[in-house]
């Protein structure tokens, strides 16, 4: 059981990380909506359109190395499992 | 012959009233440009966004500028900032209570220190502004640009004949003025609050 925590705790941490960082690593809130900024030609506006795409922030990455973390954590107060 | 004279100085006299009519401008944007952006200082990162639901008219004459009048409405639902979670806490009953005060409304009383160079018009804007149901007169400083004849080419139908107005300004408020969240969470999120305009009226001629 110690293991297998220890295994699912470091499972979590290598795909927070993973992917908090293969989607850009923003170190920003989450995002549901990217914006961008275009110009319209005539007047010289400069204005901002969405993109719906998720773009994962420090809430996420915190949040799922925190979970590793405690789930690591709980895994040093089990004992390991008696070969007798 | 004297008759031929009163007739062209009245036809005279009221084309030139005619071509310095101020003209309407709607600012309804057919090409969805205009929004409204703010931003304001937070824990992490500022938080910015804008509003897109711009309406109202502004009447306009490039003769005589510091005539100008009109009101700008923002429609209070059309907010959003990237965060989904944010942008419903910031229309939600704690914050803007968009379900409850629909608009954000910008009302010209009158244009102050105005100058014009070409045709951009620099000037201070006077009126009263209203966020979640609280009004406050404001000064704005303000840039309006008088783009003649350019409504036809900007929807890409030169035919179509028409003018356009360009507004920009700045101005800064403070949220607790307007009720939201007075002098609360101001470690998380700065109780003041930037807000940008760079909008475009069109006024066709028919």
């Amino acid at each position: 059981m110690k293991k297998i925590l220890q295994l699912i705790a470091l499972c979590l941490f290598v795909a927070t990380v993973g992917f908090w960082a293969a989607k850009g690593a923003h170190t920003g809130w989450s995002q549901n909506r990217v914006p961008m900024t275009k110009t319209d030609e005539i007047t010289d506006i400069a204005y901002t359109v969405y993109e719906d795409r998720y773009v994962p922030g420090i809430d996420l990455l915190a949040g799922g190395v925190g979970l590793s973390g405690a789930l690591f954590a709980i895994s040093l107060f089990l004992r390991p499992r008696n070969k007798n | 012959m004297k008759k031929l004279v009163i007739t062209s100085v009245i036809t005279l006299a009221l084309a030139t009233s005619l071509s310095a009519a101020p003209v309407s401008f709607d600012f309804k944007d057919p090409k969805g440009v205009n929004a409204l952006q703010f931003s304001l200082d937070s824990v992490l990162e500022p938080i910015a966004g804008t509003a897109g639901g711009v309406t109202g008219t502004v009447s306009f004459d490039p003769a005589n500028p510091a005539a100008t009048s009109g009101k700008i409405v923002v429609a209070t639902k059309s907010l959003v900032v990237p965060n989904a979670t944010m942008t419903e806490h910031m229309l939600g009953n704690n914050w803007l209570d968009a379900a409850a005060n629909p608009e954000i409304t910008f009302q010209l009383s009158k244009l102050e220190g105005v100058s014009t160079a070409g045709n951009v018009t620099s000037a201070t804007a006077s009126g009263k502004f209203t966020l979640k149901g609280v009004t406050k007169d404001i000064k704005v400083p303000v840039k309006l640009t008088h783009l003649a004849d350019a409504f036809g080419k900007r929807i890409n139908k030169p035919e179509v004949k028409g003018d356009l107005l360009v507004l920009r300004g700045e101005f800064m408020i403070q949220r607790a003025d307007f009720g939201i969240q007075a002098g609360k969470n101001e470690d998380k999120v700065n109780p003041e609050i930037k807000i940008s305009i760079a909008i475009v009226g069109s006024a066709p001629k028919a």
